[in-house]
């Protein structure tokens, strides 16, 4: 034996295992440990999917009761036939976590406000602002609900057993790629975690509200300025529940309190805020039409969710059998049932309500331990919620949030000193009062919709829907259509919750919700049609107060397509959820080519003009016109408002496009028109010369770059989960915009479209932009996308138990206990 | 004859015990094998490199092969920012190579009597 060369030799190799078995810092972020990862039978290359997979397996668990056969299309798409409905569950849950667990645990994750325990010191704003507005507190409540419940606590309970029983069947080798790469261990689900991640849709879908942004506004502008930059009437607005419909009598009268104009009106103490929201464009569209508007004379469903575009896909499709009970549709992975889908009956499915229930209250404590506040003139004590936030690498972060009962509402007090989240200036208080820390059984819903037969199991099904509030479109094969803007919605006096509000007393409270007999509904309508996009859902005469912020011009182009049409086919409602006409730039067009001084423009101006004057309002792929409209607008909106935003505080309210288009129609002398900087007054032909001037020069850069077309302006992309770009699809092809039918932006877009003509034996048509499989090693990861940006559908098989030799079953997946 | 043997089963030693052990278990498995059949120590070194040169290269190129290179088109655009499987396929061999080239070497030290 030679001593040294062998120490030393034997040294060098230790050396290099333990540095390939580490994961070390690589350009501001950590590489994976590259001997495990590249290691062929434990790394990455184990997630290599063989192109030709067998996905058929026997698998036993004694935590199911029966049997049950899962048929694998080729699609990917499982049709679970189970005698034993909670085995279906399990099964369901096995699933999820066998294609998605990791988005699962990701977002449940970020729900929870535990980011930092997977990427450090980053996560932590984003876990606090998370737990301050009281996610994991509104779980909780939610989660004691469904415990109350004893079928859906049964439902949940055989879920998570389902997700447990697959993650205790990974071995390292078997993990997916994305835990490999983050250096991160999947841990057991449970039940709170589906609370979890139901609250995250009520954050995605019900948490936007612009109360800073709009007080900040408030206070900067005159009160003359603040009503003409956002007027409550949109005089474009063709509401979900159609004008002149009589409403119920109403029973709540919330009365604003004495001393409202000075204290909450007229207040000028301004605010700030710069944190991240929700997207206000989470909106949808669905419609039901009539048998006697369609070909075969029974009804047509169709929805089509507008949600940000990622990879894995928000959805997961699959067909569930089981006794009392066939539906087929797309469920979250995250919980149990189908959300939006079909069952041998009827079809169901959903857009945002978007309605404003968050609101915030200005909170007086007596010191800075916050163990006392005033209220109804006398201190109150303070209830504490400490939260622990595990960070990677660092030591915990310990929060203590006060919470402060409002009438007989305990609220979290969200931004305080310790906290500004970016939107508190750190000297003030402010509650948040928020719908969806309410008690409310959201999961019953779709439990019930799934198992519906009829128009009053929907009604049954869909009132108790609380939050996030939802359009909820409803088709029978008896031939009912039906349509409910549901939710608990506050009833609010007019302007209630638009600013910050006093928190002293009882007085700026929420006086009560609107009663569900009260909350507005059509059911088969005269015009044979049902139909939203996030429109205001009622006209004036509804006598609750519902806020300003809604999308005009979808819900009136669908409903303008939707009356005239007759005679409709399946492939007629396709083409109508993939139509590309702008309603908005139809709307501002006649503004642009009327007061256009054409004469000032030089020849290459004057060539893009043209291109704008021949544009056909749509934004197809190819469309330079799109391209040009999209740039004038937002330079002609700059030129009218820049001037008086000019000195405004950095995070104020904008006003809406339909704000601006609908003003100058009115009033072509506009008072915002004239540059407030310059001694002459500027009129809209200056205005909109001068904003094309500008245009042109942006419009040429693009033209250099090769993005003069719609589609490659746009550059639709869907982005994996994690921001790394090789496992997204990037700059794709795909026509439509903000406010076309086919509402596909950027990253934002129709997250799934749906189909379903009722007839006896249903007619289906579906497809998401992402494939059933999340492994970006498998070839069923991105699939769909293709299709999807061509504007094409799948057809969707409801398949019987005895098709189970049909060719389009390509594997079997067998569960017994 | 011995250089082949050694290759051999090096190569199938660590493919085994990878079956049931972390990654890591190439370098003791690889030392085994060295100290198991004696070689000096330059001859050692190269057919504990080849062993599992061969081995995670092969395996490595045999899955991408099967996965139409799928994944290792997208994770040499995420590892080594260039869209190249076949470099990914090298770098993996290298690695595994390297380290039973090692562990070899420190086996053959062990036996080696001058």
């Amino acid at each position: 034996m030679r001593i040294v060369p062998f120490l030393l030799a034997t040294a060098i190799t230790t050396g290099l295992v333990i540095t390939l078995n580490t994961r070390l810092p690589l350009a501001g972020s950590e590489a994976p440990a590259f001997g495990k990862f590249l290691s062929p039978q434990h790394g990455f290359w184990q997630n290599a999917e063989t192109a030709n997979y067998d996905f058929t397996t026997d698998l036993k668990f004694p935590q199911l009761k029966g049997k049950v056969s899962v048929y694998l299309d080729e699609r990917l798409v499982p049709h679970i036939f189970a005698d034993q409905e909670n085995d279906a569950y399990f099964v369901q849950g096995y699933l999820h976590a066998r294609f998605r667990l990791w988005q699962m645990e990701l977002q449940t994750y970020a729900a929870a406000g535990r980011v930092s325990e997977i990427i450090g010191e980053k996560g932590l704003t984003h876990d606090r602002e998370f737990r301050r507005l009281g996610m994991v507190y509104a779980a909780e409540i939610a989660l004691k609900e469904t415990e109350k419940d004893p079928v859906l606590l049964a439902e949940c309970d055989a879920y998570t057993a389902g997700i447990n029983a697959f993650i205790d069947g990974l071995t390292e080798s078997s993990l997916p790629v994305e835990y490999k790469l983050i250096g991160h261990k999947p841990e057991h689900w449970s039940n709170i975690k589906t609370s979890l991640f139901l609250k995250y849709m009520s954050y995605d879908l019900a948490s936007h509200d612009d109360d800073f942004e709009l007080t900040n506004a408030k206070s900067y502008f005159s009160a003359d300025d603040f009503t003409k930059l956002f007027p409550a009437v949109q005089d474009s607005l063709d509401p979900i529940i159609p004008k002149g419909t009589v409403f119920e009598k109403q029973k709540v009268f919330p009365v604003a309190p004495i001393g409202v104009d000075s204290i909450y009106f007229n207040s000028k103490a301004l605010v700030v805020s710069e944190n991240e929201k929700a997207d206000r464009e989470n909106g949808s569209n669905n419609w039901a039409v009539s048998g006697k508007k369609t070909k075969s004379g029974s009804p047509i469903l169709c929805n089509d969710p507008h949600l940000a575009l990622n990879l894995p896909s928000l959805w997961y499709e699959l067909q569930i059998s089981a006794p009392g009970f066939n539906a087929y549709g797309v469920s979250f992975p995250g919980a149990p049932g189908v959300i939006i889908g079909y069952n041998d009956s009827c079809a169901f499915g959903f857009t945002n309500g978007g309605r404003d229930v968050r609101d915030y209250y200005e909170i007086k404590f007596n010191n800075d331990k916050r163990a006392q506040y005033w209220f109804n003139g006398a201190w109150q004590n303070t209830r504490f919620r400490v939260d622990t936030i595990k960070i990677k690498g660092k030591p915990d972060f310990i929060d203590s949030v006060a919470y402060v009962q409002l009438g007989k509402d305990w609220c979290p007090v969200m931004y305080d000193k310790s906290f500004g989240g970016g939107r508190a200036t750190g000297d003030k208080n402010y509650a948040v009062r928020w719908k969806a820390n309410d008690p409310s059984n959201e999961l019953k819903i779709f439990n019930m919709l799934n198992h519906a037969k009829n128009y009053a199991d929907y009604s049954a099904a869909v009132t108790n829907l609380h939050t996030p509030g939802q359009n909820c479109v409803f088709a029978c094969k008896t031939g009912d259509i039906a349509i409910r803007t549901q939710g608990e919605w506050p009833a609010k006096w007019k302007g209630q919750g638009d600013f910050i509000m006093p928190g002293t007393d009882t007085s700026y409270l929420w006086q009560g919700m609107i009663p569900q007999d009260e909350v507005p509904f059509q059911y088969n309508p005269e015009r044979g049609f049902v139909s939203s996009a996030n429109q205001k859902p009622v006209d004036e005469s509804y006598p609750y107060y519902i806020g300003r912020d809604y999308p005009p011009y979808r819900g009136q182009l669908i409903n303008r397509r939707l009356n005239a049409m007759n005679n409709i086919s399946p492939q007629d409602m396709m083409q109508l959820q993939t139509d590309n006409y702008d309603l908005f730039a139809e709307t501002a067009m006649p503004l642009f080519l009327k007061n256009m001084k054409e004469s000032e423009l030089d020849a290459n101006q004057k060539k893009y003009f043209d291109l704008l004057r021949n544009w056909n309002l749509r934004d197809d792929v190819g469309s330079k016109g799109a391209t040009i409209f999209e740039v004038l607008w937002s330079n002609f909106a700059d030129t009218v408002y820049g001037d008086e935003y000019a000195k405004a505080p950095k995070v104020i309210m904008r006003p809406f496009e339909s704000t601006l288009v609908e003003a100058l129609l009115k009033d072509s002398a506009y008072s915002f028109l004239d540059n407030i900087n310059t001694p002459q007054k500027e009129t809209l032909a200056d205005e909109v010369t001068a904003a094309f001037k500008k245009s042109g020069a942006q419009l040429q850069q693009l033209e250099k770059d090769g993005k003069l077309d719609w589609e490659k302006y746009k550059a639709t992309h869907i982005s994996h989960l994690a921001k790394l770009a090789p496992f997204s699809r990037m700059n794709l092809a795909a026509p439509g915009g903000t406010h076309t039918i086919n509402a596909t932006r950027s990253d934002h877009g129709p997250s799934w479209r749906m189909v379903i003509s009722l007839t006896s034996q249903t007619e289906a048509y579906g497809v998401y932009p992402g494939g059933q499989s999340g492994n970006p090693g498998s070839k069923y990861c991105d699939n769909f996308v293709d299709q999807w940006v061509a504007g094409k559908y799948y057809s969707l098989w409801m398949m019987t138990k005895s098709e189970s030799s049909d060719q389009r079953v390509k594997w079997k997946m067998n569960f017994d206990h | 004859m011995k250089f082949f043997i050694s290759i051999i089963l090096t190569a199938l030693i660590c493919f085994a015990s990878a079956l049931y052990l972390p990654w890591w278990s190439i370098a003791p498995m690889s030392f085994l094998v060295a100290v198991l059949i004696p070689q000096r120590p330059g001859k050692a070194f190269l057919s504990g490199f080849l062993a599992l040169f061969l081995l995670w290269g092969g395996l490595s190129f045999w899955i991408s092969y099967q996965n139409a290179h799928l994944l290792a088109h997208k994770m040499s655009m995420l590892i080594l920012k260039m869209d190249n499987p076949y470099l990914l396929i090298l770098v993996t061999a290298l690695i595994g190579g390297l380290v039973a080239a090692l562990a070899a070497l420190s086996g053959s030290y062990l036996r080696k009597t001058k």
